[in-house]
């Protein structure tokens, strides 16, 4: 579709790109953004932390870079790294659930959908876990419930606070009802966690939804959302089936939830870090860390 | 009697409109029929027992949504003649999709809170099909607090398709209502007993059947996403939706050979709705053991039981 352009857009400086489309370029040197289509160069995107910046549009990424980009350089110690899922139903639909599971082991490197990570944020010690939206989908099963469970008991045991990345279609249907029981299983460690006081921060990215919506990733002492990403219980597309019509814009986006009181702030990844370290220092009655 | 009868119970169907025609026939007649009905009625009793012996999950799943099968409100009319429902959520709204409320279970005070389909066409809508909206978990979570502070057991009965998933829904934070039902149930203080009567529909069902035991009677189904969705995401077609109830196990006999539920409760031949009366008993009697069981768990070990059953579900290799 074509939008109009005013005049002040036309003598944006920033925008001179409107050839851009037809050019090709090398694959992996430049990278377009996905939201104003600028061709963004990846070493300079990649020192932005995969915001364009152009227009602050927030790409995805995967779990690793996610903690990478969290938690003081080589500061990290995976938890429960040795999990590995399992296929209890030998659930098949048109694809077995094992070839699906050894298909997004290769793609991504993981052995499922979460990687936690003890470490160090600002110097001090917490622990992250983050969802890895590129093995199915971010989805949780048994390893994900499990995974997370150990990082908040390694958390209660040695008093550090948790914090989540969130990012995932919700429970992973080729476990049914093991998956569902997920959302119980972390609700609960979540709850273990509560009565301990250890603060839990969930930071909400593109795109959370279901099961993992519904329960560990709305739980936060502090919620936080990225910007613009989506934030729901069930999908843009099931609602729009269900009522019978178009969704208003924005919908069920960060800036959405801001409004409709569901999440406490919005925070650019750029800021992330302080932020959460702050966060976590105030609950701790700690003085402002410092970079 | 209309037993509405499923598309694969049509051979009992015919044996039973036979065995109708005959009654009335023998009504207006002189000649003694009981015994050719008796022979039919035994017949017809037999292939029942013979087709629901080899159930499908898919028919299973048609069972639990079967339009005669008791609801929430049926059940509690017999076990609890004395429910007081209660409403609201204080804050927003009453969904009428959960009704909840005191009662008494044989002289014990009781908090009883569930999913509430509607029967006809204009209370199905007012019910909205069972589909609760955040108002509804908010209200269940009122409620367990209450039972909580006046050391009430909850009893929950699991009915529904799903949380709804409207507009309206998502701008009042149906995520969070789940999530925090969930968070509640995790850590009350009381004892948390959860019946699935009839469909078991992901995280709305999930939202009040978090606790201490999970029943579920045996043409119940409980499952992740309906058969449909899953169908039509991962088969790409809801057609596929027997297909899908199969790979899924969302029966209580497969759960329970997953050792994903505590209990099966036997329902009577034919299904809840040929004799309600029977799973009443059935209900009532379970109930009563599973109560003697948790109360002779001091508080403190009720909830640390409660932790480590929660922290047990999942199936992973560790190497």
């Amino acid at each position: 579709m074509m939008r109009p352009m005013s005049w002040f857009e036309k003598l944006m400086p920033s925008r001179i790109s409107t050839e851009k489309r037809t050019r090709s370029v090398p694959e992996g040197v430049w990278i377009k953004c996905t939201k104003c289509d600028a061709q963004l160069y990846r070493t300079e995107l990649e020192r932005n932390l995969n915001v364009c910046p152009k227009c602050d549009y927030h790409m995805r990424i995967g779990a690793r870079t996610r903690l990478d980009y969290f938690l003081d350089a080589d500061s990290q110690q995976e938890i429960a790294a040795n999990l590995e899922p399992m296929d209890p139903l030998r659930f098949r639909d048109s694809k077995k659930y094992r070839e699906r599971i050894s298909l997004a082991q290769k793609k991504t490197g993981e052995k499922d959908a979460m990687i936690a990570c003890s470490g160090t944020l600002l110097g001090q010690a917490v622990v992250a876990c983050a969802f890895e939206f590129g093995f199915m989908g971010g989805s949780m099963g048994s390893v994900v419930g499990e995974r997370f469970a150990r990082a908040a008991r390694h958390c209660a045991d040695n008093k550090v606070p948790l914090i989540l990345f969130s990012a995932s279609g919700g429970a992973r249907m080729q476990e049914a009802l093991f998956s569902l029981l997920q959302m119980a299983k972390t609700s609960a460690v979540l709850a273990m966690l509560g009565n301990l006081k250890i603060p839990f921060v969930s930071v909400l990215t593109d795109p959370t939804t279901g099961g993992v919506s519904a329960s560990l990733a709305m739980l936060g002492d502090v919620n936080i959302a990225e910007p613009q990403a989506l934030i729901g219980f069930a999908g843009p597309r099931v609602i729009e089936q269900t009522v019978g019509q178009k969704l208003p814009p924005g919908f069920q986006r960060s800036e959405f939830l801001l409004d409709h009181g569901a999440i406490d702030m919005i925070v650019d990844r750029r800021k992330m870090r302080d932020v959460v370290a702050d966060v976590i220092a105030k609950f701790e009655h700690r003085p402002k860390p410092s970079a | 009697m209309d037993l509405q009868f499923l598309d694969f119970e049509q051979p009992i169907a015919e044996l039973e409109a036979k065995i109708d025609e005959l009654r009335f026939v023998g009504n207006d007649s002189e000649i003694n029929i009981s015994e050719e009905v008796e022979r039919l009625k035994n017949k017809s009793d037999a292939l029942t027992r013979s087709i629901f012996s080899k159930l499908t999950a898919w028919q299973v799943a048609q069972l639990a949504r079967h339009p005669l099968r008791p609801y929430t409100a049926d059940y509690l009319r017999k076990l609890s003649p004395d429910f007081q429902e209660l409403h609201g959520d204080r804050m927003y709204a009453d969904d009428p999709a959960i009704i909840a409320g005191i009662g008494r279970l044989d002289g014990r005070s009781i908090m009883f809170i569930g999913h509430q389909k509607g029967r006809d066409t204009k209370e199905r809508v007012r019910r909205n099909y069972g589909m609760a909206k955040p108002e509804g978990y908010r209200k269940a979570q009122r409620l367990m607090r209450l039972a909580e502070k006046f050391s009430l057991p909850v009893v929950t009965f699991i009915d529904t398709p799903g949380a709804y998933p409207g507009l309206g829904a998502e701008e009042r934070g149906q995520s969070e209502a789940i999530a925090s039902s969930l968070y509640l149930m995790a850590g009350l203080r009381t004892p948390i007993i959860s019946v699935v009567i009839g469909e078991g529909g992901s995280g709305g069902a999930l939202a009040i059947g978090v606790g201490d035991r999970l029943l579920m009677l045996e043409y119940s189904i409980y499952s992740v996403i309906s058969p449909e969705g899953c169908a039509s995401i991962l088969w790409k077609s809801a057609e596929k939706a027997a297909d899908a109830a199969e790979a899924m196990r969302i029966t209580a006999n497969s759960l329970n050979e997953f050792g994903l539920i505590d209990e099966v409760l036997p329902e009577p031949l034919g299904a809840a709705h040929r004799d309600p009366g029977a799973v009443v008993e059935v209900l009532r009697n379970a109930l009563l053991k599973h109560l003697d069981d948790l109360d002779k768990l001091d508080l403190d070990q009720l909830l640390e039981e409660r932790q480590r059953r929660l922290a047990s579900f999942g199936q992973y290799k560790e190497t």
